[in-house]
Parts: C-alpha cells; sequence; structure tokens
C-alpha cells in the first residue's frame, strides 16, 4: 500500500517518545531477563524449574487461581446479568463497587481478607469451630484470587448482555420455548465467548497475583506458597539466574494465557456482528 | 433492535401482561434469588473487606489514629508513596499522551507490536515488573558492577521504586485515550493545521480539551495503582522503615511487627484512596461516555449537511 503522507505533524515525536519510552521500560529490561535465564544455562533453568518446591507452586498458582476464575465465571456473568437486566435500590452502587479490586492495593487487601478469615475473626470464628481453615490454608488463596479477578468477568460480558438483540428471545418465546430454554438454547451460546474471555483473563490476573496471596497464605512450603513468591525468595538469595528463570518461565505462561484470552474476545466479536 | 419490552420494569400487577412477560423475563423470585446471591457474593468479598480495614484502623480510638499518623516512620512512608506517585504519573501521562497520539493518528509499521508492549504489564506478574529492573541494575545485574563503581544506586533506593512503578502504571493513561482518540477522528485537528495552527498548539488547543475526561480517567487510575503498588515495588525497595519503605510496604511491616491499628489505619488511608477514585471513575465514565456521544453527533450532523455560516 502507498505510504499516505502523516498530515498531522507530530509523527516523529510523538513516536519516538513511545519508543523510548518503550525500549528503557520494557524492552531493555526482558532482554535482560532473558539474557540471565540463558546465561543460567539449560541444566540450570531445567533444575529451577522443577524443583519439587517450585512444582508444588504450580499446583496453587495455576491450579487454585482456575478454580478461583471458574468461579468468578459463575458469580460475574449473574452480576453482568442483573445489571443489565433487573432494577433494583442499589444497582448503580453494586455496579460501581465491581472495580473495587481494581483500586484497593492488594496490600490493603492481603491484610483485610486476613482479619476476615483469622480462626478469632469475623468470619473466621463461625468457620473454626467445623474445621474449615481459611486463613494460611490453600481455601484463603482462593478466596484472596476470586476477589482479585472478579472484575473482570463482570466488565467482560457485560456489555455483550446490553449489546443482545431482544428480537431473538421474543421469537424463542413465540415458537413456544420456555424461559429456561430460551436461556439455555438463545441467551447464553452468543454469551460464551464472552464468559471465557473474562475467565482467562481472571485467570491471568490470579496467576500473577502476589500482594493480596502473600498475607493470607501463610506462605507454608509445598502447601500455600506461590510462583511468584519463589521470584522474590530466590532474588533474597542472590540467585538471579534461578530468579530470572522462574520469572521467564511465568512470563511464557502469561503471554499464552493472554493469547488464549485474545483469540476467545476475536471469536466473539465475530459472533456479535453476524447475530 | 430496540425492543417493545422494558427488560427492567417487567409489569407485574396486570396478570395477562405477566404471561405475557413470563415469556422474556425470568420469574419474579428467580429475579428476587439471583439478586439476593449476587448481593451476597458482594457483601462477602467486597463490602467486608472494606469493612474490616475501617474498622481495625478505628477499634483502638482515635488515640491510635492521631499515633499512627504522627509516627516519623508513617509519616515517611506517605511521603515515599507521593514521590513515586509524583515521578511516576506525570512521565506515564506525558507517554500516554503522546503514544496515543502515534498510535491513533498515523499508521507505521511496528504499530501493533507497539500497542501490544503497551499492554504488556497489564498481564505480567507485578513481581516480574520488579524483577526485571533487578536483573538489570542489581548488584549482580548488568549494570550492576558499573553501577556500584559509580556509587549509584538504583535497586534498593528511590530510582529503583520509581521505575518498577512507572512500568506497572504505564498502560493506563495510553489505554485509556486510544479507544477515545480513534472513535473522536482527526477532523478538527485537520481544520486547525489548515487555518495554519502548529503541532503544539493543535495539541493545546484542540486535543486536549477534547480528551480531557478520558486522560483524566487514565490519571487517577494510574495514580490509583502508583500509590498502591506492592509486588513490583516490594522487589526493589529495601524494606527499610522510615527509608524506602512506600504506604503498602509500610502496611506489611506494621503488620508483621503485630501492630495491627497502625496497619490498618494505613490500609484505611489507602482505602479511601480507592474509594475516592472508584467515585471519580464511575462519574468520569458518565462524561466520557456523554462526550463521545456527542462528538458521533456532531461528526453525524456535519456530514449529512454543511454547518452554517452563523
Amino acid at each position: 500500500m502507498a505510504h499516505k503522507k502523516h498530515v498531522l505533524p507530530g509523527f516523529g515525536i510523538s513516536l519516538g517518545w513511545s519508543v523510548t519510552w518503550v525500549s528503557l521500560l520494557v524492552i531493555l529490561p526482558l532482554a535482560a531477563l532473558a539474557g540471565k535465564t540463558a546465561a543460567g544455562g539449560w541444566h540450570h533453568f531445567w533444575e529451577t524449574v522443577t524443583d519439587p518446591e517450585v512444582v508444588a507452586t504450580y499446583r496453587v498458582s495455576f491450579g487454585i487461581s482456575l478454580i478461583a476464575a471458574l468461579i468468578n465465571g459463575i458469580f460475574g456473568f449473574l452480576a453482568a446479568w442483573i445489571f443489565v437486566r433487573y432494577e433494583f435500590p442499589g444497582r448503580r452502587l453494586l455496579e460501581a463497587a465491581t472495580d473495587l479490586p481494581f483500586a484497593l492495593p492488594t496490600a490493603v487487601a492481603g491484610i483485610a481478607l486476613t482479619a476476615l478469615y483469622s480462626p478469632n475473626e469475623w468470619i473466621g470464628k463461625w468457620l473454626e469451630p467445623h474445621g474449615i481453615k481459611v486463613a494460611f490454608a490453600p481455601l484463603g488463596v482462593l478466596i484472596a484470587m476470586i476477589f482479585i479477578g472478579f472484575p473482570f468477568v463482570v466488565r467482560a460480558v457485560q456489555p455483550v448482555i446490553a449489546d443482545l438483540s431482544a428480537d431473538v428471545e421474543e421469537a424463542a418465546a413465540c415458537l413456544g420455548a420456555s424461559r429456561w430454554q430460551t436461556i439455555r438454547r438463545v441467551i447464553l451460546p452468543p454469551l460464551l465467548p464472552a464468559i471465557l474471555t473474562g475467565v482467562i483473563m481472571s485467570y491471568g490476573r490470579a496467576v500473577g497475583e502476589y500482594g493480596s496471596i502473600v498475607f493470607i497464605s501463610g506462605n507454608i512450603p509445598f502447601q500455600t506458597e506461590i510462583t511468584p513468591l519463589m521470584i522474590v525468595q530466590k532474588l533474597e538469595q542472590y540467585d538471579y539466574t534461578g530468579a530470572a528463570a522462574l520469572g521467564f518461565t511465568m512470563l511464557a505462561a502469561s503471554l499464552v494465557i493472554v493469547l488464549i484470552g485474545n483469540r476467545l474476545q476475536a471469536w466473539g466479536n465475530r459472533f456479535r456482528k453476524h447475530a | 433492535m430496540a425492543s417493545f419490552i422494558d427488560f427492567r420494569n417487567p409489569p407485574g400487577s396486570d396478570r395477562r401482561a405477566d404471561n405475557a412477560v413470563r415469556a422474556t423475563a425470568e420469574p419474579r423470585w428467580v429475579r428476587r434469588t439471583l439478586i439476593g446471591i449476587v448481593l451476597g457474593f458482594f457483601a462477602l468479598f467486597l463490602f467486608l473487606p472494606l469493612a474490616v480495614v475501617f474498622q481495625g484502623a478505628l477499634a483502638k480510638g482515635s488515640g491510635v489514629l492521631i499515633q499512627a499518623f504522627t509516627d516519623h516512620d508513617i509519616l515517611h512512608s506517605v511521603q515515599m508513596t507521593l514521590v513515586v506517585a509524583l515521578i511516576a504519573v506525570p512521565a506515564n501521562t506525558a507517554f500516554g499522551i503522546a503514544a496515543a497520539w502515534a498510535v491513533t493518528r498515523y499508521r507505521f509499521t511496528g504499530r501493533a507490536l507497539l500497542m501490544a508492549l503497551i499492554d504488556l504489564p497489564l498481564w505480567v506478574s507485578p513481581v516480574i515488573g520488579g524483577l526485571i529492573y533487578v536483573l538489570l541494575y542489581g548488584r549482580r545485574g548488568y549494570f550492576g558492577p558499573w553501577l556500584s563503581a559509580h556509587d549509584i544506586r538504583i535497586i534498593f533506593a528511590l530510582p529503583g521504586m520509581v521505575m518498577a512503578t512507572t512500568f506497572v502504571t504505564f498502560p493506563f493513561v495510553a489505554r485509556s485515550l486510544i479507544p477515545l482518540m480513534q472513535a473522536q477522528g482527526v477532523e478538527e485537528e485537520e481544520a486547525a493545521l489548515t487555518l495554519g495552527a502548529g503541532g503544539f498548539q493543535i495539541l493545546r488547543r484542540i486535543t486536549l480539551p477534547k480528551i480531557r475526561w478520558g486522560l483524566f480517567y487514565g490519571v487517577i487510575l494510574c495514580n490509583a495503582r502508583a500509590m498502591g503498588e506492592f509486588g513490583a515495588v516490594s522487589v526493589v525497595s529495601a524494606k527499610i522503615s522510615g527509608k524506602t519503605n512506600t504506604m503498602p510496604l509500610e502496611i506489611e511491616r506494621l503488620y508483621n511487627d503485630y501492630l495491627f491499628p497502625q496497619a490498618f489505619a494505613v490500609a484505611a488511608a489507602l482505602a479511601l484512596l480507592a474509594l475516592l477514585t472508584l467515585v471519580l471513575k464511575t462519574l468520569t465514565e458518565f462524561e466520557n461516555a456523554r462526550q463521545l456521544e456527542a462528538s458521533r453527533r456532531v461528526t453525524l450532523e456535519t456530514t449529512i449537511e454543511p454547518p452554517s455560516a452563523a
């Protein structure tokens, strides 16, 4: 394509500035991450990422966050649905409060959740007699991951529900479908890509989360330690190549997650246009 | 297309109407149950944690609060948070405007890559946001030996904390400006150009007023994250109370020292900031939607009929 000459001035300065900034803040440091990972050698890399304690953290960071993301998928969809379709007192307040996990610093969320679920505290004291341990146990990690991932599903699903055209629902009803049949076979299919996109995004956030989890998890080796914590520990021991190896692995995993999310979103958008 | 059925207010008094509505809305008991479930979820996961923060801060009375916010180390952490945000937020605002301008005004090779890199901090672990700078500037990092030979400290000092914060917060302004500037188009800027305006004149007098709400939106989100960042900053800070602790790091220190009322006092201050951010964000979203609608209408009107001489 013949390049149209740029009409507005400022191409050089705006692009130059952006590229310099991105290079200094992202490209150069990521190159250092790749470099340090490579400097450790293949053997060291493999030994670091397959260390039994580290492998146990994958179960938490990649496993528990998957459960959290699925739970968020259900409640996020419900919240988005009632925000768009129902009128009730306090709806606006709930809508605004949805983004609280984005706005609340993770350290604040961390100590708040720990305080709620510690054995002698608000919720913890009700659960303790039943033998349910939340704080300093895997369940606490799950709670923190639900907290920080929740807004993603609502934000992904809400605009799509608002876009749904009512005539297909009316048509389904005219053709004799019950409301439940309409929901299951007419409403949910076009929403599925958006729900999955939200689930994947909330999964990605939970995988990398650090601040809110380290307080409530108690950081028990082989039980509640998360992978980002392993990176922090390696850095504290000045094991740069080990930290880099784990950082590189997490970066690659996050990249895969975000690419899946983008594919899902593209799929959903195509669905929307043809609807 | 527009429906004749108002989803939010299905008529309930008229039985025949109720039968008609049943087909396209859930029965009342289902609606109430769903609202109840969501309310319960919000109460358990969002409102209770918030309540426990304020309760924890106020539990021991105002004496502890006053004592906390006259404590030297805590005050220093407030100062550190403000200094870090005061550097990172304006820097990222300038970058955000430049990046949004470049990406929405021109087509060039690598444009998609630039946009992908702008998004990157949103999906990587904040710990990696600290790690990458340690690998560059830390004691055993690539520039470590040179820096220590020249007695320059970046890691475990303010510059590193500013860098890590800048990394995790730089997508916000650019991300909120790009869709807005894309939707608004460039007609006014081009008109100004034909009337002889220079680049910075266009930016200052046409573009900035047009995007001011989107810009404000990005800046408050950027600021909230900058002041609240924990993971990235905890990696690059020496975590010395009274020296290199920001407010979130000071919360961790107080909490680990079992100084719970003080920890919750600092947490309550940050929670208030979060609430203020949410209020401003919600108000800005309304204003943003209104402006976008207005600009669409103007574009539509001007394309249908040329503006009159008046």
